[in-house]
């Protein structure tokens, strides 16, 4: 007839009253790994899909029905799929990739360095872009709809409109070619020192800022535009407020939200989305090695770099997805 | 001055050749003895070839994927990679195709060609210091002979049945007579290694001109001069860095703005822009690669040979070189063998465009209604466009062509070698004997024009054997006239490899044998400041 004691009240349910941010993220993160684990499912059984397999497909016309033999069953290729999954996932948990079918290296390393070259340029790229864009954005807000903003709109949305090997080509036909400031191919090695490094990824980076600047440039206009019309906008502005001010002060942190994600939607695409660019500049990142898998059904490379970008998109979006909440308190509480 | 003795002038001005051999030589191919003598005394004074200097090369064809495993060399970049630092038994003639000595110092076979003995060169030395010996010869072969093999060269070498030492002679002996041999010697996987390379396939431990410096597979790769090198023509430079770009704009502003010296795959469309730029070269070199239109000879309608011949007429072989290939190719003549192939059999008239001829045989085959052409991109660069033109020089002849274009993916499963009437491509083939086992032999896996002749099967077969090569080069030629006149294969054209370089580079030797100077490219050329 009375209510239970506070003691059964379910344990894990008074930790969320308690820590409510801590438990949110806690709840996102195990629904990410199981995320993982599905795509981990898609990636496997997708290719195991495919028509063609490597044995052929790598030996191409010098493929004697020996060779091919061989090469299926030093792979293993006869058992049957569902132990080869776990076999791999087993292995992939604890970050052995196994090794290339064709170069016979070790993925995991391969990968530790070109996820490197990767990443190396995408901090470049981001490092430049996303203090950029929002700063743009902010500046477009405060001259909206005047010279300044549309010039930055004119030009914002020319580059995102272009294809990004476009750009790269006029790029290295400028830069490159015609007055040879630039170093081109981009091509970066073990032991180069950092300045030629950074030499080296002077056009890919430039064309990456060019291709994900508007898109953040103009979100961050966007949101912090219609944090504008809203009624506490308007008493800023009332009791006197300078116009700059109130955009930074107190129209930016709440537009934060959205600006956050279209951040992190960029910074995932500048690791995962730039095979066209590492192509058109000669960079040795993870998108060309993963292409190169492809073409020959290098299994084991492919479902790493498959598993990798999707890891990284989860992360980014999971990270995203917190600093939201973290950003407006009023999230923290879902009804 | 013909090709051939410019060839010779330029291994004169290389030190390769000396003035016995060059008068010898270019007295042979039709000069006079003062003449000759005259070049002699130029070729030697003047272009003598600069030492030194750092070779960059913009390659397509890597990928992270490639093994430094010579057994399992395939992409274009390892194969120019290989070629820098190994060495074969056996090398082919750069102008004529022929079997000449490299670690082999000479051959002779027995009266059936079924025994080969070969003499190996005695003082060289594996990059590693260790000299190199008959056990790593017969061991090499050992390696990539095994049933087990993953190498590459196993369909080419496979007819070795056994493979032995004689004292310090290699002694291989074949399932069956093959004249051709040396020429199988000469392919790019058979590399020696030490020990064959069964201790470290991937150590990358050859006798070539070049040591392996560093390697990062479909990225780059940089060579050291082997100083201990066994020859003195070759090997000009003192360092080369050979750089993947697969990408055929990067590889042209690379060239064009002097980041490297040399590229491949010079897309025919765009070479004449290329040509603008002030210090480019363009090198198209005669290959043995082939554009083909198959029809399944046994499969109605083109189970009729007149309706065949009405379809090789149809074809305007001329407009094909011109449009397609942009000028950088040769005609085709219905059969897959062309003038760089030693025994190459002269004097067969060159099919042209008649659609006169073409309505003729197309009426005589009783055929009506349209025929079906599957092609898609992936066949051969250009191949949609081909087909379209096609379809119109066949309309002057009243034939009908339906195009229907295929998926990329997928094509050579399903497309190719299985549907009566595509289009595809062949790379060459060492010898001749090669191309027609590999594709005309009634039992061949890729016999995609379905050519079933135990007639045509018996004469090949003799010619693998016979020793006489004026009788070997009458059998080709009554094989070239089967194939030409009643097999299922329209050859329109042989492509050209085309690639460009910098003009500093000098030396470039355009050799028929493969692409790249049959890979070659890095060690014969040299740089002019």
């Amino acid at each position: 007839m009375s209510n239970p004691p506070p003691s059964t009240v379910l344990p894990g349910l008074r930790f969320k009253q308690r820590f409510p941010l801590l438990s949110l993220i806690a709840e996102r993160f195990v629904l990410s790994l199981l995320l993982l684990l599905a795509v981990s499912i898609l990636i496997f059984g997708g290719l195991e899909a495919l028509p063609g397999d490597f044995a052929t497909t790598y030996l191409g016309q010098s493929a004697t029905p020996q060779a091919v033999a061989n090469i299926r069953t030093e792979l293993g290729l006869d058992r049957p799929v569902t132990t080869r999954y776990f076999e791999w996932l087993g292995n992939a948990v604890q970050g052995d990739f196994g090794t290339s079918w064709a170069s016979k290296n070790s993925v995991s390393e391969q990968i530790a360095k070109r996820l490197g070259n990767s990443l190396f340029l995408a901090a470049f790229a981001a490092l430049i872009s996303v203090p950029l864009a929002v700063g743009l954005g902010m500046l477009a807000v405060h001259f909206r709809n005047r010279l300044p903003d549309k010039i930055i709109n004119v030009i914002s949305l020319a580059a995102i409109s272009l294809p990004e090997f476009f750009i790269g080509y006029l790029l290295i036909l400028f830069f490159g070619v015609k007055f040879g400031i630039a170093t081109f191919p981009a091509t970066v090695y073990d032991g180069m020192d950092f300045v030629d490094r950074l030499k080296a990824i002077a056009l890919p980076t430039a064309t990456l800022v060019l291709v994900v600047l508007a898109h953040m440039m103009r979100m961050t206009r966007a949101a912090i535009l219609s944090v504008m019309s809203s009624a506490y906008m308007e008493t800023a502005e009332l009791k006197g407020l300078g116009a700059f001010r109130s955009i930074v002060k107190h129209a930016a942190p709440n537009a934060l939200a959205p600006i956050i994600n279209v951040v992190a939607l960029n910074l995932a695409y500048l690791v995962v989305g730039v095979v066209v660019v590492e192509v058109v500049f000669v960079y040795p990142g993870m998108g060309q090695y993963m292409v190169d898998a492809v073409t020959v059904r290098d299994m084991p490379v492919v479902q790493a770099c498959g598993l990798i970008f999707a890891a990284v998109y989860i992360l980014l979006n999971m990270v995203a997805d917190t600093l939201a909440i973290v950003a407006n308190p009023r999230l923290r509480h879902p009804r | 001055m013909n090709d051939y003795t410019k060839y010779l002038a330029s291994r004169v001005s290389a030190g390769g050749l000396s003035r016995r051999e060059f008068m010898g030589r270019a007295m042979a191919a039709g000069v006079t003895l003062a003449l000759a003598d005259q070049l002699f005394t130029e070729s030697a004074t003047a272009a003598e070839p600069k030492r030194g200097g750092h070779l960059k090369l913009g390659l397509e064809g890597g990928a992270a994927t490639d093994s430094k495993d010579p057994a399992k060399f395939l992409s274009q970049f390892m194969f120019c990679v290989g070629r820098c630092w190994g060495d074969m038994l056996v090398e082919s003639d750069p102008l004529t195709g022929a079997a000449v000595p490299a670690l082999a110092e000479s051959w002779e076979a027995s009266n059936d060609a079924v025994t080969w003995t070969f003499k190996i060169r005695k003082g060289v030395k594996f990059h590693n210091g260790k000299d190199l010996t008959i056990d790593d010869v017969v061991a090499t072969l050992k390696r990539h002979t095994d049933s087990k093999s993953e190498s590459g060269a196993l369909g080419v070498v496979k007819s070795i049945k056994e493979i032995k030492a004689d004292g310090s002679d290699l002694v291989l002996t074949l399932a069956e007579g093959n004249a051709d041999m040396p020429l199988l010697l000469t392919d790019y996987h058979l590399v020696i290694q030490p020990n064959g390379g069964n201790d470290d396939p991937l150590a990358s431990i050859g006798t070539g001109p070049y040591k392996l410096a560093s390697f990062e597979a479909g990225v780059r790769a940089t060579f050291e001069k082997n100083k201990d090198d066994w020859r003195s023509d070759r090997g000009y430079v003192d360092s080369i860095e050979i750089i993947g770009m697969n990408d055929a704009t990067a590889r042209i502003a690379a060239l064009s703005s002097g980041q490297v010296h040399y590229i491949n795959r010079v897309d025919p469309k765009t070479v004449d822009l290329l040509k603008r730029a002030p210090n480019v070269e363009i090198l198209s070199t005669s290959g043995r690669g082939h554009y083909v239109f198959i029809m399944h000879g046994n499969t109605a309608p083109f189970d009729n040979n007149d309706l065949r011949m009405a379809l090789k007429y149809a074809m305007d072989r001329e407009t094909m070189v011109k449009k397609i290939l942009g000028g950088y190719g040769k005609v085709g003549n219905d059969f897959p063998i062309n003038s760089t192939y030693a025994l190459f059999p002269e004097g067969i008239e060159q099919r042209a465009y008649d659609p006169d001829k073409a309505a003729f045989h197309y009426k005589k085959s009783g055929h009506s209604g349209s025929v079906l052409l599957r092609t898609s991109e992936v066949a051969f660069p250009g191949a949609v466009d081909a087909a379209v033109l096609y379809q119109e020089s066949c309309k002057k002849a009243g034939i009908n062509i339906e195009v229907k274009r295929e998926p990329g993916d997928g094509y050579w499963t399903n497309v190719w070698n299985v549907q009566p009437f595509s289009t595809s491509y062949w790379g060459g083939r060492p010898t001749q004997d090669q191309m027609y086992s590999t594709a005309y032999i009634s039992t061949a896996d890729w016999n995609d024009t379905r050519f079933l002749r135990p007639d045509f099967d018996k004469i090949l077969l003799e010619a693998r054997s016979q020793l006489d090569e004026a009788k070997r080069k009458e059998m080709y030629r009554s094989m070239a006239m089967m194939v030409r006149d009643e097999g299922g294969v329209i050859l329109p054209m042989f492509n050209d490899f085309v690639n460009a370089s910098t003009k500093q580079v000098k030396g470039y030797v355009h050799d028929i044998g493969n692409d790249m100077s049959n890979g070659y490219v890095a060690t014969r050329v040299w740089l002019d400041a």
